[in-house]
């Protein structure tokens, strides 16, 4: 199985890297967006500071429904999708190979947006390894509810417009999680501020990655 | 997760599908097929566009699922043993199964490993099918259709599967890559691999293959023997 996760992986990677979709559309509709809730928020700064962490994980879930509709794609073309079941590969080795090619790009995404917000909203981080932790959970979970909601989503026609109108709401613990851990970063708080939503974001990733693995290869012989 | 434990058969025949019927939601691709392939044999599939050709590959492949009937391909249930049946069938399908953000040797290389097979053999599959040079760094989305129809053949060459699974495999090639082509299954077959052909085309394979097979409405119609013009052909009509 980690030989088919390492072998999905660095193919998707090695595609984004030739594609460069992540860092040339995925990336500045981030930060389009972050601009956006600015413009909307007005001139003043402190509003925008005190939003900050909820703005940054709307336009992280925004930019990740883009990041896997794109790995999902990759799929659709030439019959790709019909290569890989005739393959033989493990479907839990696929399924945890595109999660891990996702949050790759999901992390670099995050720094992306993390320094967006420092810049134009004049948010302070005060706990770094509290928004490290938040990130790299939220990231995990991100990834892998989005791949088996793309795998969920792949054969069907309407694939693009359903995609987000089912993965959205099945993230919104992330979005919860992660912006409370933001807040108790960006105020200074004791750790203990965000644990409860820590182990949220444990459990998420938990259940998603768990359940990837179990139905990631029902859902690719039946989609 | 480890595919299910499969038993280690040596079968005679490469494939047998007993009254097999394929579904497409309530649409029948297959309605009854009845088919035994030997080991070694090459078989033309004909029959008109939609009589199910294609389908019957697929479902040979382990990509459609046989609603019922008995299907057995090398010795195996093509559901319970379904990854080893997929190691151990290649399939060369209307699609080449490429992607347009991988070089040649890239999606060769990507190809032969997922599916279990030697990379070591991807060199020697390459520089048969023509794929050599600046060709092998090259873009799949730059291809002709033509060289894509090479690079999923080089693929097939590189993993040599037991049983190949062709469909329509001269469209989109030039003279001379379906002489190669031909020469490729020839060469499959006298090591020991087994062709199913499907082909609109049946002169082009009727030099490789033992018999003919006519799909009609999803049923095997007729079988005959392929024939030189000392032997001239006899039709057996299948009810």
């Amino acid at each position: 199985m980690w030989r088919d996760t390492l072998l999905i992986a660095g193919k998707d990677l090695r595609i984004e890297a030739r594609s460069r979709v992540a860092l040339s559309q995925v990336a500045p509709f981030g930060i389009v967006a972050l601009v956006l809730f600015a413009f909307a928020l007005g001139p003043d700064r402190a509003p925008m500071a005190k939003g900050a962490p909820g703005l940054f994980w709307v336009a992280m879930l925004f930019s990740s429904v883009l990041a896997i509709q794109r790995s999902v794609s990759v799929e659709s073309v030439d019959g790709a999708r019909d290569g890989l079941r005739l393959s033989g590969l493990d479907p839990a080795g696929q399924f945890l190979g595109k999660t891990l090619s996702v949050a790759a790009q999901l992390l670099v995404l995050e720094v992306v947006l993390g320094v967006g917000v420092v810049l134009l909203y004049g948010a302070s981080i005060a706990t770094f390894w509290l928004i490290a932790v938040s990130c790299l959970l939220g990231t995990v979970g991100l990834a892998a509810a989005g791949t088996l909601y793309g795998a969920l989503s792949a054969g069907l026609r309407i694939k693009e417009t359903l995609l987000p109108f089912l993965l959205l709401p099945v993230v919104a613990p992330v979005l919860l999680a992660g912006t409370r851990m933001w807040q108790a970063a960006l105020s200074g708080g004791t750790p203990s501020n965000g644990t409860p939503w820590f182990h949220l974001l444990i459990a998420f990733d938990a259940v998603y990655l768990a359940l990837g693995v179990v139905v990631y290869g029902p859902i690719q012989e039946t989609a | 997760m480890a595919p299910a434990s499969a038993p280690s058969p040596a079968p005679s025949s490469a494939l047998s599908l007993r009254d097999v019927v394929a579904l497409s939601g309530r649409f029948p691709l297959l309605a009854g097929v009845d088919l035994e392939v030997a080991v070694g044999e090459t078989v033309l599939i004909e029959g008109p566009n939609g009589a199910g050709k294609t389908s019957l590959l697929r479902v040979v492949a382990g990509l459609v699922p046989v609603a019922s009937g008995q299907a057995t391909v090398l010795g195996l249930d093509p559901v319970r043993h379904r990854t080893e049946v997929r190691r151990r069938v290649g399939l060369l399908a209307h699609a080449s199964h490429l992607y347009d953000d991988l070089n040649v040797k890239e999606n060769v290389r990507f190809a032969v490993r997922a599916a279990g097979g030697d990379p070591s053999r991807i060199g020697d599959a390459c520089e048969r099918l023509g794929l050599t040079g600046r060709l092998l760094r090259t873009g799949a989305a730059k291809l002709s259709a033509g060289q894509r129809r090479r690079v999923a053949l080089a693929v097939l060459v590189a993993r040599a599967p037991e049983l190949w699974l062709l469909d329509e495999p001269h469209a989109g090639l030039d003279a001379s890559a379906r002489r190669l082509l031909n020469e490729v299954i020839a060469e499959a077959t006298a090591n020991g691999a087994t062709a199913l052909v499907a082909s609109h085309e049946p002169e082009l394979v009727a030099s490789l293959a033992n018999r003919s097979v006519t799909i009609t409405g999803g049923r095997v119609t007729a079988e005959r023997p392929i024939v030189t013009s000392m032997n001239p052909p006899r039709i057996v009509h299948v009810a």
